[in-house]
């Protein structure tokens, strides 16, 4: 399995760290730590990223296990939906108590 | 209050206070950046937890700052040096056993309300910390050569201190933990040090004083 790039500390692998801050919404990326098993992921996450109550939900994934696209297809991937602004919910407007959008 | 319960109050508060400051001299020397910032984390609870002791017992500054070794009531096993990163977690561990009933034992007892309020949060705090110097003993007395060594020279190093934290499910909590960890279990009747509690304590201790209270005693009364 390809390592992920600044992984070192002999080895200890790079996690990716998601949180939840309350009930309804969606897990965030964060950040990453280094731990060499899940336990330890768990524990680094919460200590360096929960300190001000950030979260009630922690996710670690392993950062080789991220499938990331390549930075050179940017303009075939990404291009083509700039000139599309009738995508972007602007025309109508967002009824009151829809909340988290 | 009574003249006993002031005075575990006491042991609970200088232990809590004391192991927070030798934690507090592995900020920016701890083996990963993540660790560094469990034991900083860990270092704010128990120093929280003295403070709201202390301050239920008199003038928190008072205390910490003005008084003389032989003053203090803490567990001997929190004065000693850090030693490497075993001794460190180990101790936390033995210590973190120990409060895993002390805390509630606070909850429960008919002692002050704000003494009640402190114990309450100690008890989720404290939890977290024996949960993480746990996994750090079974990783390293279950990990390399060297770091099974250094495990096992730091039980036969702590062992002795224990005389003051052990009682009967404190054994019972530390035991397990120190098999999983392919560590020898220590007898339970091996000789132990005395009580701290007539003011008896290690050489260390009034190092540790003379950085802790240096700025206070430096500038008394000053205010940030």
């Amino acid at each position: 399995m390809p390592q992920p790039d600044g992984d070192r500390r002999d080895g200890w692998p790079l996690w990716e760290v998601f949180l939840r801050s309350r009930n309804g919404l969606h897990h965030q990326h964060v950040g990453s730590v280094h731990a060499v098993d899940v336990e330890m992921a768990i524990e680094n996450a919460r200590d360096v990223y929960t300190r001000r109550g950030e979260a009630i939900s922690i996710w670690v994934v392993p950062s080789a296990s991220i499938v990331a696209s390549d930075p050179a297809d940017k303009d075939e991937l990404f291009e083509p939906a700039l000139s599309k602004i009738y995508r972007h919910p602007t025309f109508y407007e967002v009824p009151d108590g829809v909340s988290n959008i | 209050m009574s003249a006993t319960s002031e005075a575990v109050l006491l042991t609970v508060a200088d232990s809590c206070l004391l192991l927070s400051h030798r934690l507090s001299e592995w900020m920016s020397n701890a083996p990963t950046m993540e660790e560094d910032i469990a034991l900083g984390n860990i270092a704010l609870d128990l120093l929280g937890q003295a403070r709201g002791l202390l301050h239920v017992l008199g003038d928190e500054d008072e205390l910490a700052y003005f008084r003389d070794p032989q003053e203090f009531r803490n567990a001997l096993i929190c004065e000693l040096p850090n030693g490497d990163f075993a001794f460190t977690t180990l101790r936390l561990f033995l210590v973190s056993a120990w409060l895993e009933s002390v805390w509630p034992a606070l909850v429960t007892s008919s002692v002050a309300s704000d003494v009640r309020g402190v114990a309450e949060k100690a008890v989720k705090e404290n939890a977290y910390h024996l949960r993480h110097a746990s996994s750090w003993v079974i990783r390293l007395g279950d990990g390399t050569e060297e770091s099974h060594r250094r495990m096992a020279d730091a039980l036969d190093a702590l062992w002795p201190y224990r005389g003051e934290i052990a009682a009967h499910d404190w054994y019972d909590r530390v035991e397990p933990v120190l098999a999983t960890a392919t560590l020898t279990v220590p007898d339970r009747q091996a000789w132990t040090q005395r009580s701290s509690g007539d003011g008896w304590h290690t050489e260390h201790l009034g190092c540790l004083l003379a950085e802790m209270q240096s700025l206070a005693r430096a500038h008394p009364g000053a205010k940030w």
